[in-house]
């Protein structure tokens, strides 16, 4: 049993919840930009994919690591504008929009990359982004290698975290997202137009996404390979009401499921007799847990999922 | 004088209807414009256009002389045209500041200037006599602070035009008395006011000059002092329509009696310690801004909320753990105050809503299926008895006018023989016609003994029909009042709950 706590005293422990946060980071921050302009987009587990699938395949046919970041952010951005299409001039089902986003987007992503990458036993590979070890920094005992020793793209998801969170609570454009999640009329009123404020917020959510997607793929593992985001889309969605709409909170709930995630495949080598499922399923059930204890506080943007139509109330 | 705003022919149809038919009027400067008409003139749809939210199918909006770009609010504000929307358009969870100041800097700007704008929405609350914390969360405020956060918004835009969208709608008398002070103290620092509004006295009270509208036409214009109400009201309803008037009866023994009741629902207190009792033959009518516990007293008497203290019976037997369907065999009948959503089922046919309550009883179903001849025929003879028009059995109840509508669910519960009933904002969004109709009807059930509990937020209303009144603020009633000595200062200081003092009737 000493084994198991053991593991909270090594840093590779840490480091690795920051490193399986980063994509949850990019991907709850996403979501919670679409939803704060009012729009809920379930495409985020297609949007990943997408962005993992571009990214990856970018760098793959000779462009470098940031080119194929950006890329993989336009597809997302496109995707996005897809679903924004749909749920905000034409006003349809967000649900029923994000849903079929996710399983367009992943299906044409697994079709391109079986169109144009010749798979065999193994699948092809590139070189990912290297952790950044920071100079003198990175040489601290233990917080060097957890929070010094990263890649780029998770150093980018901590900075997108206080930019996103500067932006909504500080910014004049924040605060008309903001409005346009919480009642679309006023924001009319004022003489600006929610409709662009939607798409806008929905296509730089998207975005984000897909970066999240790309870090799969360029950074935590080098390949591409279909099913791999593996639910983290819908454990974003999860995560922005456990953070009350909040990025700050976002970043928390990322982590504490990294956490959760970083500590069970630890646990299933130190522990015996335990099936290893177990241990699978015990990040899900305890994000459950949580979302229980905090999401009854949470406050909803009021006129989240309401489709706005100009001259109706 | 010369003329800050002009609509030029303005026409607007939504499908087949014409909300707005060739609408043309002017605005002077420092002046006070009221627009007068019933639910349905095309009032609010005509300062739509004018703000931006609509385009006008025909027609143009010219302000300081030159012509508004159609269907652009931000265009409509630039030129120093405000609109106070009776639906605030507010956000509840953000700030007073945050509310104020959207839309009002550049976008792109990295930082948006706080201080600055708090020390500017200090000055013009200041300057306007409109007191505001600025930080306050609007979902904190009361109904009349959040308007003058709204009327703030304008303002704040440097608008030399207001349209307000019945601005009195949500307030008490003394409160509206107030709102109108103020808003001609703002006429003589040069503002130039529209307000829209279907109440006479305040239209009487409160305006220069009035406009009329009627089934989108500009049908009258006249200086206020060169009219009268019942000009005026023969003009909006476009024929003379009189209310029927409650006659002098003797009244029975209680049937519903309600005992120190409190109702909490979400952790608030909605009904607080509210004594009152309705006799056979007897209109008590509950009077108040809306908002102040109506709410909570019609789910009580309609069998949705349970009393949390306190003790409600009808006909001396307890009512209170009473659910909808027993009520309904018990002899109540209930006409909901939101007749689209909880009266009557839109999508359903008339027929279907007409026996709804009593789908269950042997009358139209047998061995659990419907007797669909019965319940065609018993909508057909409510549709006769009620002159419900424009409605067969088969018809989708959704394409009544709300009168027609309203009918059929007076029809409903009145073919049962109610001996309680409870009228919730029975004539709320009807026109005058269809208002003297459902009064009449009220009338007659009273006059055959039912005990009839009338919550209402027209002062008229409650004056026409009821024999006792009481207000409710807050969640509490006052003392009942006896129809004779309630006279509308009376009871509008009532509703402002002032009734502490003279609780002696």
């Amino acid at each position: 049993m000493m084994e198991a706590f053991d593991i909270l005293t090594t840093a590779s422990l840490w480091a690795a919840v920051l490193r399986i946060a980063t994509p949850l980071i990019f991907g709850v921050l996403g979501a919670l930009l679409c939803e704060r302009a009012g729009v809920l987009n379930l495409g985020i587990e297609g949007i990943m994919t997408m962005g993992a699938m571009v990214g990856w395949l970018t760098v793959f046919l000779g462009a470098d690591l940031w080119t194929g970041l950006a890329v993989a952010a336009l597809s997302g951005a496109l995707m996005g504008l897809l679903h924004a299409f749909l749920t905000v001039p034409l006003a349809l089902s967000q649900h029923v929009s994000g849903l079929g986003i996710t399983l367009f987007a992943s299906s044409l992503s697994y079709y391109l990359y079986r169109l144009i990458v010749e798979v065999g036993d193994l699948p092809p590979t590139i070189a990912p982004f290297r952790p950044l070890a920071i100079p003198f920094l990175s040489d601290i005992p233990f917080l060097g290698p957890v929070l010094f020793a990263q890649t780029a793209p998770t150093y980018l998801a901590l900075a997108a975290v206080a930019v996103l969170a500067y932006v909504l609570n500080r910014t004049p454009v924040g605060l008309a997202i903001r409005m346009t999640g919480e009642n679309p009329h006023a924001v009319e009123a004022q003489g600006l137009d929610p409709i662009a404020i939607r798409i806008g917020a929905v296509v730089a959510g998207s975005a984000l996404m897909a970066v999240g997607g790309a870090f799969l793929t360029m950074a935590a593992f080098n390949s591409f390979f279909p099913q791999m985001v593996q639910g983290r889309g819908w454990i974003c969605i999860a995560l922005v009401v456990f953070a009350s709409w909040r990025p700050g909170k976002a970043l928390l709930g990322a982590l504490l499921f990294a956490f959760f995630d970083a500590y069970q495949l630890r646990l299933q080598n130190v522990v015996e007799d335990v099936p290893y499922q177990l241990f699978l399923m015990a990040p899900y059930l305890l994000s459950i847990l949580a979302l229980i204890l905090v999401a009854r506080r949470a406050q909803v943007p009021e006129a989240l999922m309401a489709p706005y139509r100009r001259g109706e109330r | 004088m010369t003329a800050v705003l002009e609509l030029d022919g303005i026409t607007k149809r939504f499908g087949t209807l014409v909300a707005n038919d060739a609408v043309s009027l002017s605005l002077a400067k420092g002046e006070i414009l009221a627009l007068l008409g019933e639910n349905g003139a095309g009032k609010t749809t005509l300062m739509n256009i004018l703000f931006g939210h609509y385009t006008a199918d025909e027609g143009e909006v010219h302000v300081f002389g030159s012509t508004l770009p159609p269907g652009k609010p931000r265009a409509a504000i630039e030129a120093g045209v405000g609109m106070v929307h009776q639906h605030f358009t507010l956000a509840g969870n953000l700030t007073v500041l945050d509310n104020v100041v959207l839309g009002s800097e550049p976008l792109m700007r990295l930082q948006s200037q706080r201080a600055r704008a708090r020390a500017r929405l200090a000055a013009i609350a200041e300057r306007f006599g409109l007191p505001v914390d600025p930080d306050a969360r609007i979902g904190d405020l009361s109904v009349g602070e959040r308007q003058r956060v709204e009327i703030l918004k304008a303002l704040y835009r440097d608008a030399s035009i207001l349209i307000l969208d019945e601005p009195t709608a949500v307030l008490a008398r003394p409160e509206a008395e107030r709102l109108f002070d103020t808003l001609r103290g703002m006429t003589r620092g040069g503002l130039s006011l529209i307000f829209i509004s279907h109440k006479l006295h305040e239209v009487m009270a409160a305006s220069d000059r009035v406009v009329v509208l009627r089934g989108g036409r500009n049908v009258a214009e006249r200086r206020t002092a060169d009219t009268d109400p019942d000009e005026l009201a023969e003009l909006m309803v476009g024929r003379r329509v009189t209310r029927p008037r409650r006659q002098q009866h003797a009244t029975g023994a209680p049937v519903v009696i309600g005992t120190d009741i409190t109702v909490r629902e979400g952790g608030e207190r909605r009904l607080d310690g509210v004594s009152f009792q309705v006799c056979e033959g007897e209109i008590l009518g509950i009077v108040g801004v809306s908002g102040n516990g109506q709410a909570a007293l019609g789910r009580l008497l309609s069998g949705l909320a349970r009393p949390d203290a306190g003790r409600l019976t009808l006909n001396g037997e307890d009512m209170g753990a009473l659910g909808p369907r027993a009520l309904v065999r018990a002899g109540v009948g209930r006409i909901p105050e939101d007749r689209h959503a909880e009266g009557a089922v839109g999508e359903l046919p008339v027929w279907e809503n007409a026996v709804l309550e009593r789908m269950g009883t042997a009358e139209f179903s047998s061995r659990g299926f419907v007797r669909r001849g019965a319940a065609r025929r018993f909508a057909h003879t409510l549709i006769e008895r009620f002159d419900i028009r424009g409605a067969a059995a088969e018809t989708r109840t959704r394409l009544l006018s709300g009168g027609n509508m309203q009918k059929l669910i007076l029809g409903r519960i009145l073919s049962a023989g109610p001996r309680f009933i409870l009228a919730n904002q029975p004539t709320r969004g009807l026109d005058e016609g269809a208002i003297a109709a459902v009064h009449a009807e009220l009338l007659a059930a009273r006059a055959e003994g039912a005990a009839i509990l009338l919550i209402t937020e027209e002062l008229e209303e409650a004056i026409g029909l009821a024999d006792r009144m009481q207000a409710i603020v807050r969640g509490r009633l006052s003392a009942p009042v006896a129809a004779e000595q309630a006279d509308s200062r009376r009871l509008g200081l009532m509703m402002a709950g002032m009734w502490e003092r003279d609780d002696a009737a």
